[in-house]
């Protein structure tokens, strides 16, 4: 470009002399920071643009018509001379004229994101601007050392800094083979640098943690020692460590060693529980937009292996904590005396132990005598949520998983667990249906969560559950003319159409008997009446587990006595 | 440093031995080191530099085949342990190695071998098939070979080097 200026710009010595300038050209460059970028001008005092000439060159070359030429104002002809193969010089000299010069500028710079321009005054010179993005970014990192190796952390994530010894006010205590940092009446999960990076096994107890937080979550790296912050250059890691996602660059410190960084929210991944919140707006996108919202009052606990897992407050009669030591083991399976009767206990997963002593953390689920402990590890907490639930692949025991306080949580499946401490709950425990009874429920609902939830429910009432979303699907069961037990609908939402397969049931003379029970949330008066309106016998409450079984129990009575 | 030009001596095939220098003809100038015994040779081309390798980052959860990341004049460079690569017992320990700095697919890259040789001026045409029974491993990263006097220089293919699934993370 300083070439480009030299050879167009500047006038030669007699010319300048003529125009009563200084003999000697003058081409200045200046470069400065201008905010994210750096601005850099080539400013020449030559004779500027000779637009005339940019003019016909331009439509000696078909860039543009006569008639456009003729609305371009100057500075719009002046970038011509950005244009491939646009030169104006009468002939090719060994600085320029080539034709390949501005327009590879030009080529270059927009290529890193950059932006050239062009100014002149005929006369008195010609101003070429750039300005190229700072596109390395420096950032203030925390130096931190884990034996020999050091390592940054980007500053922005490190809250503070907290010393740890064992038997000082700050020490990390393991809890189940996980580590924590009881840090203000908080409980701080850290991971071992070391342990993290796979240069020792062995689980650290002193040194310094380093408390980050990403979104909402808070979690401690524990590093050896903390050495000083520095401001650094991100380097992109080589593509062949783009994998490693712990890591989200290199940088060479001021002693010339090369350490990397470490990326907070890959470290948060490893850690598991910790999710990002974007991931979990991705997840809350992915699920759909015509989900019901419900905003539900959920526990959440921990299961076997760190999960986390949920489930409606509504359906927990208490939480407990027991003495592990009660426990009786009879024939593999554990029972406790609780209330003055036999309890038994079911572990949440698998790779939930119960231990023979210590308390044990349990959620009590009871439906009319028959009560049952659901072991966990941890309650951790209750939420006030909407929920959205990703009915995902189907494990035993899970209906599906929901973002719950920031972070992934499995909704726990009852239906799955009620067998395991009484084999009979779900089905043998009432009285059989009388022959030729239908055990088929139609439940009108638009929300899965709520299908999910219910479902188990009227199972739990010894029927088996029809499922329809809509009023179309329901009125088209209902057109069969097969009996049914009772008819489910949310009266509500005017989504789940469930007054209009109230109507439509009502249509049907096999359906003149049919028990029908609507559900609501939250009954507004309103809905109330146009419920009874409709010839609704109850509203429910949605959550309201015992009223819902004792109508569906009343509605097999009913049609007991009826057969 | 010890690139030491080496001029056609009698045991290596002449060709082209009296072309003006610069001026290569059908030979070409390979860059060679060793590996244990074993002599290797890159193409000069592709050969940016050799420097000593010292003060390695390692990389925790990189394949073992990456040594690590190292500063070269403000550049950080990923450097490939050869050996590792090759599948060469790593009795070296690791120190005073010497690195070939090269790139491939626009990215820079640090070779690290036991010794560097000689550059070697060999006519394209002595390059011969890899012997059958080469081992597979080094048969898909290398080029052919030079029988010479006293030993067989086994030319490398870089971008196959770089390729390799052993650097895959």
């Amino acid at each position: 470009m300083v070439r480009n200026s030299a050879d167009h710009g500047i006038e030669t010595p007699q010319e300048r002399k003529l125009l009563g300038k200084p003999e000697t050209g003058r081409i200045r460059l200046t470069a400065a920071h201008e905010g994210g970028s750096i601005a850099i001008r080539i400013i020449d005092d030559g004779k500027g643009l000779d637009i005339a000439r940019i003019r016909r060159k331009a439509l000696a070359q078909n860039l543009a018509s006569a008639a456009e030429l003729e609305r371009m104002t100057e500075a719009q002809i002046a970038r011509f001379v950005f244009h491939p193969g646009f030169s104006t010089a009468e002939a090719v000299t060994s600085v320029s004229g080539r034709g390949v010069g501005m327009d590879v500028v030009k080529t270059n710079i927009d290529a890193i994101g950059g932006m050239v321009d062009i100014a002149f005054e005929p006369g008195k010179g010609t101003t070429f601007s750039v300005k190229i993005p700072l596109t390395l970014a420096i950032i203030s990192a925390l130096i931190v050392s884990v034996g020999e190796q050091r390592f940054a952390i980007p500053q922005a994530v490190v809250r503070e800094l907290v010393r740890v010894r064992p038997g000082s006010e700050h020490a990390v205590e393991i809890i189940n083979g996980a580590s924590v940092l009881r840090l203000r009446e908080r409980l701080l999960p850290v991971v071992g640098l070391a342990n993290m990076m796979q240069t020792s096994d062995a689980v650290a107890d002193s040194g310094f943690i380093v408390v980050t937080q990403i979104g909402k979550q808070q979690f401690g790296i524990l590093v050896g020692g903390v050495l000083h912050t520095e401001e650094i250059v991100v380097k992109p890691m080589s593509s062949k460590l783009k994998a490693l996602t712990l890591f989200s660059g290199n940088t060479i410190l001021g002693d010339g060693a090369v350490v990397l960084i470490l990326d907070p929210n890959g470290l948060a991944h490893a850690i598991g529980n910790l999710d990002l919140d974007e991931a979990n707006d991705e997840a809350a996108q992915a699920q759909g937009v015509g989900d019901a919202q419900e905003r539900q009052t959920i526990l959440v606990f921990k299961g076997g292996g760190g999960s986390l897992k949920a489930v409606p407050l509504s359906l927990v009669t208490r939480l407990e904590e027991i003495d592990a030591a009660a426990i009786e083991w009879t024939s593999g399976r554990a029972l406790v005396q609780y209330r003055g009767k036999l309890m038994p206990i079911v572990p949440a997963n698998d790779q939930l132990v119960i231990g023979r002593e210590g308390p044990l953390a349990m959620v009590i689920f009871s439906d009319g005598p028959r009560t049952m402990g659901l072991a966990v590890e941890s309650i951790v907490d209750i939420l006030d949520e909407t929920v959205k639930i990703e009915l995902g692949a189907r494990e035993p025991g899970v209906i599906g998983s929901a973002v719950l306080g920031g972070r992934a949580t499995e909704m726990i499946d009852l239906s799955h667990y009620l067998p395991q401490a009484y084999p009979d709950w779900l089905t043998g425990h009432r009285e059989a249906p009388a022959a030729g009874a239908t055990r088929e429920a139609l439940l009108v609902e638009s929300s899965p969560f709520i299908r999910e939830m219910l479902a188990p429910i009227i199972r739990a009432a010894g029927l088996v559950p029809i499922i329809a979303p809509d009023a179309e699907a329901a009125i088209a069961r209902l057109a069969t003319g097969r009996p049914l037990a009772a008819l489910i609908v949310d009266v509500e939402a005017e989504a789940s159409g469930g007054l209009k397969a109230v109507a439509a049931a009502r249509g049907v003379p096999e359906h003149a008997a049919l028990m029908m029970i609507g559900l609501a949330s939250a009954p507004h008066p309103d809905v109330l009446l146009a419920a009874h309106g409709a010839g609704l016998r109850d509203v429910i409450a949605k959550f309201d587990r015992h009223s819902l079984i004792a109508a569906l129990k009343g509605a097999q009575d009913a049609q007991q006595e009826a057969a | 440093m010890s690139i030491t030009r080496h001029t056609p001596s009698p045991d290596q095939p002449q060709h082209g031995g009296q072309a003006p220098a610069g001026d290569l003809g059908d030979e070409i100038e390979f860059v060679t080191f060793k590996l244990g015994e074993q002599l290797f040779g890159l193409p000069i081309q592709r050969v940016h530099e050799v420097f000593a390798a010292n003060q390695i980052t390692r990389v925790p959860m990189a394949p073992a085949a990456m040594s690590g990341l190292l500063n070269l004049r403000g550049r950080v460079v990923t450097a490939i342990c050869l050996r590792t690569l090759l599948r060469i017992d790593a009795d070296h320990d690791g120190s005073d190695r010497m690195a070939i700095g090269v790139e491939s697919d626009r990215e820079q890259f640090a070779l690290l071998v036991d010794k560097i040789g000689d550059v070697m001026r060999l006519p394209a045409s002595g390059l011969e098939p890899n012997p059958i029974h080469l081992d597979a491993a080094w048969g898909a990263l290398s080029e052919g070979v030079y029988r010479l006097e006293k030993t067989i220089l086994i030319i490398l293919k870089l971008d196959s080097l770089i390729a390799s699934e052993l650097l895959a993370a």
